[in-house]
């Protein structure tokens, strides 16, 4: 697995109705990393994570996910992706939903249990996913993605909408997921989860401002915070 | 293409409708109901629902099922269930084969319930062959179901799904010959009428004592059937623009 890289990005442009989303953008990332990609919403953080999946025709550019080209049937097994909206049915249990996703990838039943239990939703299992939170629902999403253990997670803002303490946990899960070998990418607009990942990508109106860790982001800005790295940052691009 | 995920598409379905008994409901008293009115509004007209009724048999599953389908897979397409599945190993023809498979159960719960509904209290005395009548009804839900599937791609709302309804299903109620006999239409209107879906159904369940024109009839409605479930899966795009 760590012979290849997890993700190859190679002046990657996407052109949707005329306007560009993505800019050229070139970056790598290494089996095992946990890489937050961060920016304001509109930014092209979704589009990007879109284009990495196969379901977003990409313009120009390359992009290889665990060394096939992206959209490729052999990825569909191993790359786990969570949507922002929570794509799961409303009117099914959350059992039942996580029973239907694990039957189309044809991993295990017990899967079902394990993931439950990851995403903490045990006790709720039997409910219908009409009667739960935004909060509660994205945590189903999220076990849908984590079903069938895949080597790469895309996950597409997971922790909005939750409180502090899950926040929390979840981060925990995706840094135990990538001490493990699983490559995480999650994307966020709360900058100061930034200080959970491994490393940064940051990204503003389609353009990749940084790549590097996080605390090569305060050091350059010299900033103690990441909001103000961040405004810092875009101050100082040119 | 893999019957087990064919299956477990088609089982996913049904577990939707189970949790949603007031669409169940509406789906099996619904057509019941409508014929039963007929059967009553005509009461003092003796013999003209013996003609009217058999044909509604055909008529209601089309639309019914028609509207059903597109709204159900329109939610499909809008909540991201789809994009999701579509990044998963499962075939286009299983989801869309995993939908005809369910809604076409429905369509024989309901068909099955309106015939005998007709036949038995509503007094229907129909001179055709009864069965051959039902298995007309359950074409016209499938009919309807693989229509809904195709056309809902044309819909980004559901409110413009429900609109398709009076575009898609009117022009053939009235063409069909319910209210008209097809030979009596103007020329250029008998040829449309002629290739119309319904109107297939309405032949073959008018003229079911004639094995070869009802096989004919029938033909045509598996064609269609065929045609629009492929349509549908061609709609069903694993990336976007």
């Amino acid at each position: 697995m760590s012979a290849t890289l997890a993700l190859e990005v190679s002046q990657l442009r996407v052109v949707r109705q005329h306007h560009e989303i993505l800019k050229s953008l070139s970056f790598c990332v290494d089996s095992g990393e946990l890489v937050g990609l961060l920016g304001p919403s509109g930014s092209g953080k979704s589009t990007l994570m879109r284009a990495l999946l196969g379901v977003q025709a990409i313009t120009s550019g390359s992009a290889l996910a665990l060394g096939e080209t992206v959209g490729s049937p052999r990825l569909r097994r191993r790359v786990g992706y969570m949507a922002q909206s929570s794509a799961i049915y409303t009117d099914l249990s959350v059992r039942e939903n996580l029973a239907y996703f694990a039957g189309v990838l044809g991993v295990n039943r017990s899967q079902v249990e394990h993931v439950l239990e990851v995403v903490d939703l045990r006790a709720l299992a039997g409910r219908l996913v009409s009667s739960l939170s935004g909060g509660e629902r994205s945590r189903v999403s999220l076990a849908v993605a984590l079903l069938g253990a895949p080597p790469l997670l895309i996950l597409d803002e997971p922790t909005v909408g939750l409180d502090p303490v899950l926040r929390q946990d979840l981060w925990t899960t995706f840094a135990q997921l990538a001490e493990d070998g699983t490559t995480v990418l999650v994307s966020s607009h709360v900058m100061d989860e930034a200080a959970r990942c491994g490393r940064l990508l940051l990204l503003r109106e389609g353009h990749l401002l940084f790549d590097d860790t996080p605390a090569r982001l305060l050091s350059v800005t010299r900033s103690s915070a990441y909001d103000d790295a961040f405004v810092r940052l875009i101050e100082g691009a040119p | 293409m893999n019957l087990r995920r064919t299956l477990l598409t088609l089982r996913r379905i049904m577990q939707q409708l189970r949790h949603d008994p007031r669409t169940v409901a509406l789906l099996l008293v619904v057509p019941s109901a409508l014929v039963g009115l007929l059967a009553w509004s005509l009461q003092n007209r003796p013999g003209n629902f013996d003609v009217l009724g058999p044909r509604l048999l055909g008529i209601f599953p089309l639309t019914v099922m028609f509207l059903v389908t597109s709204v159900t897979t329109l939610r499909e397409r809008t909540n991201g269930t789809l994009e999701r599945l579509l990044t998963m190993p499962l075939a286009k023809g299983e989801l869309i084969l995993g939908y005809a498979g369910a809604f076409a159960l429905v369509a024989i719960v309901q068909s099955a319930l309106v015939s005998t509904l007709s036949y038995t209290w509503y007094g229907l005395s129909h001179q055709g062959i009864p069965w051959r009548v039902s298995v007309v009804a359950l074409c016209a839900g499938l009919l309807g179901t693989s229509f809904g599937l195709a056309l809902s791609a044309l819909a980004t709302t559901e409110f413009q799904a429900v609109q398709f309804m009076p575009a898609f299903i009117l022009p053939q109620l009235l063409l069909c010959g319910l209210m008209v006999p097809v030979a009596q239409l103007p020329d250029a209107l008998r040829y449309v009428a002629d290739v119309l879906p319904m109107t297939a159904a309405v032949h073959a369940i008018d003229a079911n004592q004639s094995t070869t024109y009802y096989g004919a009839q029938f033909a045509i409605m598996v064609g269609y059937i065929g045609a629009a479930l492929v349509v549908g899966s061609t709609t069903l795009r694993r990336r976007t623009k």
